[in-house]
């Protein structure tokens, strides 16, 4: 019950299939990388879910603050040039 | 920079200024709330909505847990290897959900080992469905039809629910459940359909169930006393008693189709109210096994701190052989 031996957290991304990417499932502890991957296995995929796994130390994961939300992403937000909705072309115009 | 789990640090709420961000703050979580958008571990959130899923979400992990108990017992005397083989996978999938639910509990910054801890030392609940005895076989189908349906419609408006991880957990869940739910009754039909014995034996389990079953839905709304804070919130989205209606209302065809009964002679169709009356339901004896007083109360407790303690030198071994490993790469690096 000592928390000097509480095992890490790990974060754990599942490829669903060949052609897709992996992505985050969830999270489960385990004292090195090789038993994440097994309890990874046997906690996210027991029904075929994946055909492959990554394991990540969530430690390690570096993530925006959500207190940045709105100046960290607004360089983006006043260009909506970047969308190809934003040109207007004219009826009838094939294949643009 | 900060990793994606850990919690953000609490708004200052001492100084006059800090208490115009809490506000601030306050006001862009309720209306991110009522519109419907989720709420993410590193988002701010009022310091009762975090208490309030984290003990919820405690609650609902320890339940899985020990839910695994009641069912594991009858795994070595299932009556063939296809049962056998279902009822373990079952088991596991149970262990499974309060993986999830703690990993859930864990993004709002809740520790693992203390949610453990305060499980073993009944300073946290589990639900009290699980203090209840698996007598005979049938009540490995009763549980799953009935028990498990309970909580599929309990759980079903979870996946809605307004903080991400939750309702994330409760999608994998309930995709699952549907499986318990399924094999229970299918073993009940196969009870009903059989000797005179075998159909006996699935009635009484029925019978044992049915009423532990709707008190899974709790207290009746007049004396629940989380459930409108929880509703605002957008953690819960119907009462107990719409719930346990809805089930109500579900169960009695289901019930008809396979030629059992429920114990209830007050249960009727109302045509007025478009759903079934039924009796009423003894909350004495659900707040008497709340407060450890059921048949199993003590079993399902020591079992679980036993189990603990007996995994304790596993844990350790692979901590010290994890480190031994990572000292070794650091050596030879």
């Amino acid at each position: 019950m000592s928390s000097s031996t509480e095992w890490p957290l790990w974060e754990v991304f599942v490829r669903s299939r060949r052609g897709l990417s992996h992505t985050h499932a969830g999270s489960l502890h385990a004292p090195d990388a090789e038993m994440a991957l097994r309890n990874a296995r046997d906690l996210y995929t027991r029904r075929n879910e994946g055909v492959s796994i990554w394991v990540v130390p969530s430690a390690e994961i570096t993530a925006s603050s959500p207190d940045e939300k709105d100046s960290f992403f607004e360089p983006a937000g006043d260009k909506p040039y970047r969308h190809p909705t934003f040109y207007d072309i004219p009826e009838g115009v094939k294949h643009l | 920079m900060a990793t994606a789990h850990q919690p953000p640090s609490t708004a200052p709420h001492h100084t006059a200024a800090g208490a115009a961000d809490t506000a601030a703050l306050e006001s862009a979580f309720d209306a991110a709330v009522a519109a419907d958008e989720r709420i993410e571990p590193r988002d701010w959130m009022p310091d009762a909505y975090r208490s309030t899923l984290v003990r919820q979400m405690a609650q609902h992990a320890h339940s899985e847990i020990i839910g695994m108990q009641p069912e594991a017992n009858w795994i070595t005397r299932a009556p063939s290897l296809r049962r056998k083989a279902i009822l373990m996978a079952k088991v596991q999938d149970e262990a499974g959900h309060g993986l999830y639910l703690y990993s859930a509990a864990e993004t709002l910054g809740a520790s693992r080992d203390d949610l453990l801890d305060k499980l073993h030392s009944g300073r946290q609940k589990y639900s009290s469905i699980f203090n209840y005895p698996t007598l005979t076989w049938a009540d490995v189908g009763a549980i799953g039809w009935l028990v498990d349906g309970a909580a599929i419609t309990n759980q079903v408006p979870l996946c809605r629910c307004s903080y991400g991880p939750y309702a994330r957990a409760m999608v994998r869940v309930c995709k699952e459940e549907s499986f318990h739910q399924r094999q229970g009754y299918e073993l009940l039909l196969a009870l009903s359909r059989g000797t005179p014995a075998q159909h006996a034996m699935a009635q009484d389990a029925v019978d044992r169930w049915w009423w532990p079953s709707l008190m899974m839905f709790g207290p009746p709304d007049a004396e629940s006393s989380h459930s409108e804070q929880s509703m605002t919130w957008k953690i819960k989205r119907h009462s107990n008693d719409e719930l346990r209606q809805r089930f109500v209302d579900i169960c009695v065809p289901q019930a008809e189709s396979l030629g059992l009964t429920l114990p209830d002679p007050d249960l009727r169709w109302n045509e007025e109210r478009g759903h079934h009356d039924f009796g009423a339901i003894d909350w004495t004896e659900f707040w008497s096994v709340l407060k450890g007083n059921g048949p199993c109360n003590e079993q399902r407790i020591t079992q679980r701190r036993r189990a603990h303690e007996e995994g304790a030198w596993v844990r350790e071994a692979a901590a010290a052989y994890a480190t031994k490993n990572s000292e070794r790469k650091e050596a030879t690096a």
